[in-house]
């Protein structure tokens, strides 16, 4: 096969958008006494010599307890468990769900993929777009939402779905959007659907 | 088929111990300790489990090959659920709970294992909270821990949340995962059998498949096999998405058709719409017309008909579709997807969703058509694991049963069906 012209390794040809975050200059990451408490609960769900299993729930409560990872947080997850701060940066830049710059207080993830996208999701995207005057992949200048694609969610029969940090909301439609957003800005996440399948959940 | 794993789903409270109690749970587990772990293996062979994450491999058989002269041993529950248009396992998790983590616990018996991983995308937090509060309640009443209901044997089960990768869902990938690592699949062989999680003889058993475990424990082999056709036996839950009125989970025996499963329990497409094509079992196996709505969804008649059961994830299409969208927007997928350990997969996604952004936006040439086809080649069968050949299906299927379309693209420089449900910008944008 020839190579075809029009596929030229241009500059955006499969580099990742993620780099190491810059090295804090202020005071180096440690777990506030809590989140220790946390970590010192889960480590011991793997045998001692795999403490490196621990990766990603430590990495959670990295991002738990300041919004996302740095340079900082990776060498002291690394030292913890006992591996390099490259094994950790390996694992950061690998998981969609892992971020490296701040984001926004809510982050919302629209998912795309064909089931939500037949229902709709590229006009709710849209929709999010409008109202919050960012394309997606970028925060709003007051750092309260980060909008986001996300691939399939694992609710395809309540699409088009949304996840906002870890908590969803299914059937969402284009023209719902601006009262959501608004219902989001007032009240935090309680303004969300959940999970349909909750039954027991209180309306709000 | 009366429902099986799903009859008390839409039960308040179905998901707590007391109310799986109160309908003959952990029945299972004290029957199951009273036998001999090889006598639980030959009782999940005589009843032709398959397994349910995809491939549809015998669990019997499975748990037979793991090597019971290494210690330890594990159990790894895929609780990955990322294939397109699947989302059966989220259900089971969050009303059922305790049906999984029974399957677990006999299981762990089953093949000696003592350590039980369930490891649950990072997405499904919601889940895991629900999953991880009936863990505390098994272990609270003693069907975990220590000396389970006295009868010695000691067995833990632990969540363990991803971080966002589709790729995670490939056993050895997930295994990876678990280790700590990037979740990019190793080398078979060895299989997990002989050396899966931390090198140790592991199994790694869909959801679904071990919420079987128990009821074939209960009701026995004969019953679970005539429930379905031959070699499919026992319920199988379907997840319906896509143009339907009523899209959902709906628990069947193999014996149902993709007709009934379309028109009868999601309702059938909308009103004045007519159907186009059906995906039955993911994003990742390739397309049945309506022609063949009268296939039984079981594993072997939709492979016979062309194609494959795969997660029994059933996307619906109407004739408002166009497919060289529906290629695009899948590809998008498995470009985003891609681990990047090998080749073909990474570079040739990544072409693939670029050659097709072009054809959608109008700017494609008719050498297009074999340079697709020709990469889709050169990815098909040559990568380290089955993604590869996930990944071109959705572009092979659609050249194959809708090159007119891609045609119609190319000549009149625009897509000809941009229909309502669709961003108003052209692809490429985001
Ligand atoms: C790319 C890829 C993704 C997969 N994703 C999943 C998944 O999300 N859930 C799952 O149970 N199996 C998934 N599988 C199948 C698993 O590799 C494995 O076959 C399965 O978990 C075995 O369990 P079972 O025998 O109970 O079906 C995937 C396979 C591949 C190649
Ligand atoms: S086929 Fe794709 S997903 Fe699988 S190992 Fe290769 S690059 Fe990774
Ligand atoms: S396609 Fe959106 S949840 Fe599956």
């Amino acid at each position: 096969m020839s190579f075809h012209p029009k596929m030229s390794y241009d500059a955006t040809f499969h580099r990742s958008a993620r780099t190491l975050a810059p090295d804090d200059s202020g005071a180096p990451f440690v777990y506030t006494p809590e989140n220790r408490a946390r970590f010192d609960v889960f480590i011991q769900r793997y045998p001692a010599d795999r403490k490196r299993s621990a990766v990603l729930p430590a990495l959670y409560l990295v991002q738990h307890q300041q919004g996302f990872i740095t340079g900082s947080a990776m060498r002291y997850v690394a030292g913890l468990l006992e591996i390099t701060p490259a094994d950790v940066e390996d694992v950061v830049s690998y998981y969609t769900m892992f971020y490296t710059k701040p984001v926004g207080t809510y982050v919302i993830n629209v998912c795309r993929t064909l089931s939500c996208a037949l229902n709709g999701a590229e006009r709710v995207t849209e929709a999010l777009s409008a109202k919050l005057g960012i394309a997606p992949g970028q925060t709003d200048a007051s750092g309260t939402f980060t909008l986001q694609e996300v691939e399939c969610l694992g609710a395809c029969d309540r699409a088009p779905v949304i996840m906002v940090n870890d908590a969803w909301h299914e059937c969402l439609t284009p023209s719902a959007v601006p009262t959501l957003v608004d219902d989001l800005r007032a009240r935090g996440e309680a303004a969300l659907s959940g999970c349909h399948h909750v039954i027991e959940r209180k309306p709000q | 088929m009366d429902p099986v794993l799903t009859t008390y789903v839409r039960e308040p409270n179905s998901f707590t111990l007391d109310f799986y109690l109160q309908h003959d749970g952990y029945q299972p587990l004290k029957t199951a300790l009273g036998k001999k772990p090889d006598e639980i293996i030959d009782l999940v062979k005589a009843a032709g489990l398959r397994g349910r994450g995809g491939a549809g491999f015998p669990t019997g058989m499975k748990w037979q090959f793991v090597d019971k002269k290494t210690e330890p041993r594990y159990i790894v529950c895929n609780a990955d659920e990322s294939e397109p248009g699947t989302f059966k396992d989220h259900l089971l998790m969050e009303r059922n709970p305790h049906l999984l983590i029974e399957g677990c616990v006999i299981g762990c018996y089953a093949i000696g294992a003592k350590v039980a991983y369930i490891y649950i995308r990072g997405e499904f937090f919601h889940v895991q909270s629900n999953l991880e509060r009936a863990i505390d309640e098994a272990y609270a009443r003693g069907f975990l821990g220590q000396n389970i209901l006295g009868s010695g044997f000691d067995c833990d089960v632990y969540v363990h949340r991803g971080a966002g990768a589709y790729e995670a869902g490939e056993e050895t990938a997930l295994l990876e995962s678990l280790e700590g690592k990037r979740a990019q699949p190793r080398n078979k062989p060895p299989f997990p059998a002989v050396a899966g999680l931390y090198g140790k003889p592991s199994a790694v058993n869909n959801v679904e498949t071990l919420c079987n475990v128990p009821v074939i424990v209960a009701r026995g082999a004969e019953w679970y096999t005539a429930i379905g056709p031959e070699k499919n036996g026992g319920p199988k839950l379907y997840c319906v998405s896509g143009h339907v009125k009523k899209p959902g989970v709906f628990e069947a025996s193999m014996h149902v058709t993709l007709r009934e499963l379309i028109d009868g329990y999601a309702g059938g497409v909308r009103e004045g719409r007519q159907l186009k094509a059906v995906i039955p079992g993911g994003s990742s196996v390739p397309i049945l017309l309506p022609s063949q709505l009268d296939t039984p969804a079981s594993f072997d008649a939709i492979q016979q008909a062309g194609s494959l059961l795969g997660s029994a994830a059933i996307v619906v299409l109407d004739d408002t579709t166009c497919m060289v969208w529906l290629a695009e927007n899948l590809l998008h997928f498995y470009r985003h997807e891609s681990c990047g350990k090998c080749t073909p997969c990474r570079e040739g996604t990544d072409w693939l969703h670029k050659i097709l952004q072009r054809i959608e936006r109008g700017e494609g040439e008719m050498a297009d058509l074999d340079l697709l086809s020709s990469i889709s080649g050169n990815v098909a069968g040559k990568t380290l694991c089955a993604f590869g050949d996930a990944a071109v299906t959705p572009v092979q299927t659609t050249l194959k049963h809708f090159r007119h379309e891609y045609e119609v693209h190319i000549k009149e420089g625009r897509c000809t069906l941009p229909a309502p449900w669709r961003a108003r910008q052209p692809v490429g944008a985001h």
